[in-house]
């Protein structure tokens, strides 16, 4: 590989890592003006003057903020992200285990999202303007617009209430077989998948179209090639980048977005743990989610970045 | 039609339907006499408790951040788990009264201040180890020292000593209190070996339920500890399930879709529905938790009694209890007892006057709106019922302006800081508790400003008393003087609504708290 794109490459990458440090500038300054602070959300209706004091003086709230800020992210950056402030649990180990759960959550919906609106996308291209064309993005459309937690109280109520087929809740733990685990998430998948269908199946298909206007895939057809080998061979490549865009915003959106979802089918990932400790004022627990999913957002964002370089043949083979 | 027969004989044996009631309709179905008395007698037969089988909650109220440490609960589901796997010195039964547990017997000197509990032999905890008398002398102790950050430690703080003797437990009061037995039921007491001193969330005490899996905010498993000593009465299912749903139309798929057999917290208005899912049966029981709108009474305008008086009539609590907990719940008359409390006594009903609130309105002098700041966690409605109490106030001339604050900080911001707000309240298992925690001169929560010196001395003089009648109509006195004088605007009590699924059986109705009082999982069982 050529140096042009090893250079852009290692700029992206630095661009990245200090993209995270001021993220986390950012994460750590909003966590201190949140309302009220972590020692009366742990006593909560309970808190006197007296416990108040004696709790914040335990839990080093009285020092001031960019001591506090370079503690942390010392920790962090020798993997100790702190124990947290209401349950004393160690962060690293709870963490570890939701984001798996995310993750595999993610995965499973990205599984079935990426090939489908891909392929829809393909097919929209082929009938394009036609009825089979329309009615594809009718229903992307439709099911992207609507809000994740309608959707997702639709499919509970279709398939769990009415002829529970899957389970209502998908919680899930440890013990529980792979097909358990995969029939538990069914559901809460299914929902994702709904709502980041559209976004990539209309990219694909914006992509595609752009290319079909160029003067090779005329020549392609007028050499006799089938409309499906036309975009597979000579459309598809040339408009890949894009498309890689699209799939890595959507796949960060999986990961970082789904909170709503969890919460609905009571799935035990970040987007849960997240909001539980935000209601508790748990400063270090959320400064700590709040740099993985920044980490995740900005590492897939590079990932697009750099697949689209690759993708790009003006960079590969500059003059 | 055997369904429906099979359905209306568990009625009876579960005491919800007389057997006259059952022959009627049994008749009525086409039924001969004889044939429906044999079905009634099978049924009996099959109600005794069934063992086996796991018994699955889905609950409101868990969080990540719980522990199983029971000095820090706090809300419903480290709660329920912990009655299954804790077990209490002494605890409140169905009926009102006390039931002894790790006490065996309660007894006091005359003057209420020196008691003793006498431990019950032979109990033993899931790691093996006998209840002593130390345990439980040490459990008290942790949860009277302020590092513990306990929940009961309001209470604890009265006990000036705790002694062993041999096989009892002598705790010895800065003042009287006849009500000693009730504090110590508080959820948050449960004996661990020694206290809980070593590893305060451990999961070990002597309940019938040994901690198995313990995942915050996602799930609790307890299996059945073969060596409980009241096996008989608790413990039926193999294996109790709390799966933590905090979403409220989760919870309600979870139950029809057959994932748990029971939930908590059933919104009011959607009771209507959920009742006539096939399978499902709402348990709905008054308690002592209750809806409030709260004045300061040291605060302008509300320093002036015929002000909270007009305030008082001008509410429109049929109508509020109707709209906002559609009839599942009790009108509230101004003092925060009911008929859960053991000592209670009926006061004349308030009712809605908007006349004789307007005449109050007119004697106070005041002029202009008045500002009420409501929010949706003050109480579930809690907006709706301030648009209600907003109109019917506007009858009576008096102008209420809203404010809707966010939920985020209600409890640190609003309640207890402004002087006229909605809020709630769990209610107590004592008047004592209840005046001691929100009424007294001195008590830090004290939402309403109700700072009365006879007030106070008459608190004192009722917890130091042992003849029930005369505390009886001491609570009576109290309560007309908090009705009359006091800053709290009580419209109504709201109901505790549960509900179970297909085949679960031995349901209790416990008024103090959700959930059969925590034990649901405990005391109930899937029938075969």
């Amino acid at each position: 590989m050529s140096s042009p794109v090893v250079k852009l490459v290692a700029q992206r990458i630095a661009l990245g890592v200090l993209l995270l440090l001021a993220v986390s500038v950012l994460i750590f300054a909003g966590t201190q003006i949140l309302p009220g602070d972590v020692a009366q959300a742990i006593l909560g209706q309970s808190a006197t003057q007296e416990s108040l004091a004696n709790l914040r003086e335990q839990l080093g709230l009285n020092q001031p903020a960019y001591i506090r800020y370079f503690h942390w992210l010392g920790g962090v950056l020798t993997g100790d992200l702190g124990t947290a402030m209401s349950s004393g649990q160690d962060i690293a180990t709870s963490i570890k285990e939701r984001l798996w759960n995310t993750l595999f959550l993610a995965f499973w919906a990205a599984i079935v999202a990426i090939p489908l609106a891909i392929t829809l996308g393909l097919i929209a291209v082929r009938y394009r303007n036609g009825w089979v064309d329309k009615l594809i993005s009718g229903v992307a459309l439709a099911s992207t617009s609507f809000p994740e937690f309608f959707i997702g109280y639709l499919l509970v109520f279709y398939f769990a209430v009415q002829h529970q087929w899957f389970p209502a809740i998908s919680t899930v733990y440890e013990g529980m077989s792979f097909g358990e685990r995969l029939q538990a998430i069914v559901l809460p998948a299914a929902a994702l998948t709904l709502v980041v269908l559209a976004h990539m199946m209309r990219m694909t298909r914006a992509a595609i179209l752009n290319v079909m206007q160029s003067a090779y895939v005329e020549t392609a057809e007028l050499k006799g090639l089938s409309a499906f080998a036309v975009i597979r061979k000579h459309a598809f490549p040339n408009a890949i980048a894009p498309i890689i865009n699209v799939v890595m915003l959507n796949l960060a959106y999986l990961v970082v977005g789904v909170v709503v979802v969890e919460v609905i089918f009571v799935y035990p990932g970040m987007g849960q743990y997240l909001v539980d400790h935000v209601t508790k004022r748990d400063v270090p627990v959320v400064q700590a989610v709040g740099l993985i999913f920044a980490a995740v957002y900005i590492s897939l964002n590079i990932i697009a970045d750099i697949a689209a370089i690759v993708a790009n043949p003006r960079l590969r083979h500059p003059k | 039609m055997t369904s429906e027969l099979d359905y209306l004989s568990r009625r009876v044996a579960s005491g919800k339907l007389s057997r006259r009631d059952f022959l009627g309709r049994a008749a009525a179905l086409g039924v001969a006499a004889p044939f429906a008395n044999s079905l009634l007698s099978s049924a009996a037969r099959a109600a005794g408790p069934v063992k086996g089988g796991t018994l699955k909650a889905g609950l409101v109220g868990g969080e990540s951040t719980n522990s199983l440490d029971p000095a820090l609960f706090m809300t419903q589901v480290p709660f329920a788990f912990g009655k299954c796997w804790g077990e209490m010195i002494v605890e409140l039964s169905p009926d009102g009264k006390l039931e002894n547990r790790i006490a065996e017997e309660i007894g006091s000197s005359d003057d209420a201040k020196v008691w003793t509990l006498k431990i019950r032999d032979g109990i033993e905890f899931h790691n093996g180890k006998t209840v002593t008398a130390e345990d439980v002398a040490a459990t008290l102790e942790r949860h009277s020292d302020e590092k513990s950050k306990s929940g009961a430690l309001g209470y604890m703080k009265g006990i000036d000593t705790i002694k062993v003797n041999g096989k009892e437990v002598v705790l010895t009061l800065k003042e009287a209190n006849a009500d000693l037995p009730y504090l110590l039921s508080d959820y948050h007491l449960i004996v661990q070996p020694n206290g809980g001193k070593d590893k305060p969330d451990a999961g070990i005490s002597a309940g019938p339920y040994k901690v198995k899996v313990n995942e915050p905010g996602v799930r609790h498993v307890g299996e059945r500890f073969a060596n409980y000593w009241q096996g008989d009465k608790m413990g039926h299912a193999d294996q109790i399930e709390v799966v933590v749903i905090n979403d409220a139309t989760a919870r309600t798929a979870a139950l029809q879709g057959g994932q748990v057999n029971m939930i908590n917290r059933v919104e009011p208005k959607i009771v209507d529905l959920i009742k006539r899912v096939p399978g499902v049966t709402i348990r709905n029981h008054s308690g002592p938790g209750h809806y409030v709108f709260i004045m300061h009474c040291d605060t302008a305008p509300f320093d002036n009694n015929d002000l909270r008086m007009a305030l008082k009539l001008a509410i429109n609590r049929e109508e509020m209890l109707n709209k906002v907990l559609r009839g599942y719940g009790s009108l509230g008359n101004d003092f925060p007892i009911n008929a859960s409390y053991p000592l209670f006594t009926e006061i004349e009903q308030r009712k809605y006057d908007p006349d004789k609130a307007k005449f109050h309105y007119k004697k106070s002098g005041h002029d202009g709106s008045i500002l009420l700041r409501t929010s949706d966690v003050a109480f579930p409605g809690a907006v709706d019922a301030a648009q209600l109490y907003q109109q019917s106030a506007a009858k009576a001339g008096i102008k209420l302006e809203i404010k809707r604050e966010p939920g985020d900080g209600y409890w640190n911001e609003v309640w207890n800081k402004q002087p006229f707000c909605a809020s709630y309240w769990g209610g107590r298992s004592t008047q004592d508790q209840m005046y001691s925690t929100a009424y007294l001169s001195t008590a830090d929560w004290n939402d309403t400003r109700f700072k009365r010196p006879d007030f106070d001395k008459m608190v004192l003089a009722a917890r130091a008393e042992l003849d029930e009648a005369k505390r009886k109509q001491m609570y009576h006195d109290m309560a007309v003087m908090v009705r009359d004088e006091g800053g709290l605007i009580l419209p109504m009590f709201n109901q505790f609504i549960d509900a179970t699924g297909p085949k679960v059986a031995g349901w209790v109705e416990d008024p103090h708290q959700e959930l059969s009082n925590g034990y649901a999982l405990a005391k109930c069982w899937l029938e075969a």
